[in-house]
């Protein structure tokens, strides 16, 4: 399987990079020689085995803990807002995306 | 003042604050005059020397108060991975460039002043760019020089971390290690670094880059170093989803807890050492298998017993550790927007062009790479075929390990299979440098412990790391094991030329 210049687009796309020409031919030919090595990995049977998404569940139960539904943070919004590109009346700003 | 102070480690150094010989404010002075004056090997990203003073001056005064931890008034530096509030936060990216964070990592508190141990931040560590890269060639800072030759890299990602406390700036350093960035870069320096298990330090304020495998750890001179950093950075944090929850042991005293039935020179009596077959391949370069099994040697004369064990699945944890950390990446990273913080492009239209250049001017070309993968592997009718598949052969490799603990209480090898190479070697092939990562891999998959202790020396004079795995939780037997190799080893005493 080889990765053709449209899929760089497409993945590009989805990823939110703006990738210049020459970037794009750079990415194709890494990304082809990357999936050069993943190849080894396909060809592996692995029917019947779970995944193993965090890895402290190869030995143990690891349930997803909940926190109290309370209010625990304070209001620090300037804090937060301090290394924000654009704010105004404490608000981040974006280009206008409703007419 | 004595031009010593550089010399001491943590344990040493502690001591001498802890008796009188030396104030922190001396020692923090002398290694600020010492770290400017080093500023060719790239490793400080930040410094602030009146913050230092002022921490160093409050840990004096804690500790005539009487209210002194083992590590009050000893400096540290951090990787600028970690967030903290008093000096700028850039996990290595234009991205981040001058981003002020409002609150410190939990890491970061708990070394810190307060709550914490009172050490003294000494500065912001260079690395690759969010923790991506094997030589920290990936910084948007520049590169680190390694100080035993300054045409070679540290290795990475925690190049600055390795280089400075290798340098003797600084006695500690923490790092962190997603597929190896602490191991690698303390062999590569020939200092001594451990990743706990997953779970056992907080996430809580380091920029994330794989979140089923990132994990800080200290990086120090010696075994002894380590276990008292570890002991005051570990623990149960609720503002990490997976934290684990139990309680911090004391890892100086499992280090120096004598193992059951040990005589007096034989301090590993009954330790089995795995050594599976897959870490000594026809391309481990041969400096640096003389270097390790010289090492593995002097274990057995401390008592321990070699078995052969297999991890069958060695190689391919190269391929599922490149899918599964991309892929976690790409969902991370996707919070650089431009709008909430960091980078924001100059020139653009509508939102969707905002995000895009912001991004494309913000990363560098690794971290683009890597978004890349993951956005690949994650898409819609890609995802069975990479990335499920990956995350089942990463069970695999998981119970390849429980089946060599079976036969052994300790895995050893090689931490990279060359000594460190050259500035710009391996910017041309970013496949050429995953390969390169291929016996650190394995234990981050499976989100075991794993220590570099210095080994010796291999080609032209550069250090050569000792890598212990352990089972889960076992951060006191493979620290136990790497002090009593310490105690009978000198390599983690040499220091590079000036």
């Amino acid at each position: 399987m080889s990765l053709t210049p449209e899929d760089v687009n497409r993945i590009a796309l989805l990823a939110r990079l703006d990738l210049s020409g020459p970037e794009k031919q750079a990415m194709l030919d890494q990304l082809n020689g990357f999936f050069g090595i993943v190849e080894r990995m396909s060809a592996v049977d692995t029917s019947g085995v779970e995944p193993l998404y965090t890895p402290l569940s190869a030995v143990q139960a690891v349930a997803l803990r909940l926190r109290d539904d309370v209010v625990t943070e304070t209001d620090q919004r300037e804090l937060n807002q301090k290394s924000a590109p654009a704010v105004a009346d404490g608000l981040f700003l974006v280009p206008k995306v409703v007419e | 003042m004595s031009a010593a102070w550089q010399d001491l480690g943590v344990a040493p150094l502690a001591r001498a604050l802890q008796q009188g010989q030396v104030s922190s404010v001396e020692v923090t002075q002398h290694l600020l005059t010492r770290l400017a004056a080093h500023s060719q090997l790239g490793a400080f990203l930040a410094t602030d020397p009146e913050l230092s003073l002022a921490q160093a001056r409050a840990a004096d005064a804690r500790r005539a108060a009487g209210q002194a931890h083992v590590l009050t008034g000893v400096p540290i530096a951090h990787k600028d991975i970690f967030v903290t509030r008093a000096l700028p936060s850039t996990a290595g990216s234009k991205m981040l460039a001058g981003y002020a964070s409002p609150f410190d990592a939990t890491v970061v508190a708990r070394l810190g002043e307060g709550e914490g141990a009172g050490m003294v931040m000494l500065g912001k560590l260079n690395c690759d760019e969010f923790a991506m890269g094997s030589d920290n060639e990936n910084s948007a800072f520049g590169p680190v020089r390694n100080p035993w030759d300054l045409q070679r890299v540290p290795g990475g990602s925690s190049g600055g971390s390795a280089a400075a406390v290798a340098a003797r700036l600084v006695p500690a350093a923490t790092g962190t290690d997603t597929g190896g960035s602490i191991r690698q870069p303390a062999s590569f320096c020939g200092v001594t670094g451990i990743k706990p298990t997953y779970g056992v330090c907080s996430r809580y304020g380091m920029v994330a880059f794989a979140s089923s495998l990132d994990q800080a750890g200290p990086m120090a001179r010696s075994a002894e170093d380590c276990a008292l950093l570890l002991s005051a950075m570990a623990g149960f944090d609720p503002r990490d989803a997976t934290s684990a929850e139990r309680p911090a042991p004391d890892y100086h005293a499992q280090m120096l807890a004598p193992r059951e039935g040990a005589a007096a020179g034989k301090p590993l009596q009954g330790l089995r050492i795995g050594l599976p077959k897959e870490f000594f391949p026809q391309a481990l370069a041969g400096d640096v298998e003389r270097a390790v099994r010289a090492a593995l040697a002097e274990l057995e004369k401390l008592g321990a017993t070699l078995v052969d064990v297999s991890l069958p699945r060695t190689e391919l944890s190269i391929p599922v550790y490149y899918i599964i950390a991309p892929a976690e990446a790409s969902s991370n990273l996707s919070r650089f927007d431009g709008v909430k913080f960091g980078h924001r492009a100059k020139d653009y239209g509508d939102l969707r062009s905002l995000y895009e250049r912001t991004r494309a001017e913000g990363f560098g070309p690794e971290v683009k790479r890597r978004i890349m993968i993951g956005t690949y592997v994650l898409s819609h009718g890609y995802y069975d075929a990479y990335y499920l598949q990956a995350q089942k052969l990463r069970r695999m490799i998981a119970d390849d390990f429980q089946a060599c603990f079976r036969h052994c209480d300790l895995i050893a090898g090689p931490v990279a299979p060359t000594v460190a190479w050259k500035l710009g070697a391996q910017q041309d092939d970013p496949v050429k440098a995953y390969l390169a990562d291929i016996f650190t891999l394995p234990a981050s998959l499976a989100g075991l412990p794993g220590m570099s202790v210095p080994a010796g020396f291999g080609e032209a004079g550069l250090p050569v790391g000792l890598q212990l795995i352990g089972n889960y939780f076992d951060e006191g037997r493979l620290l136990h094991a790497a002090h009593a190799l310490q105690q009978a080893t000198d390599f983690h005493l040499r220091a590079p030329a000036a």
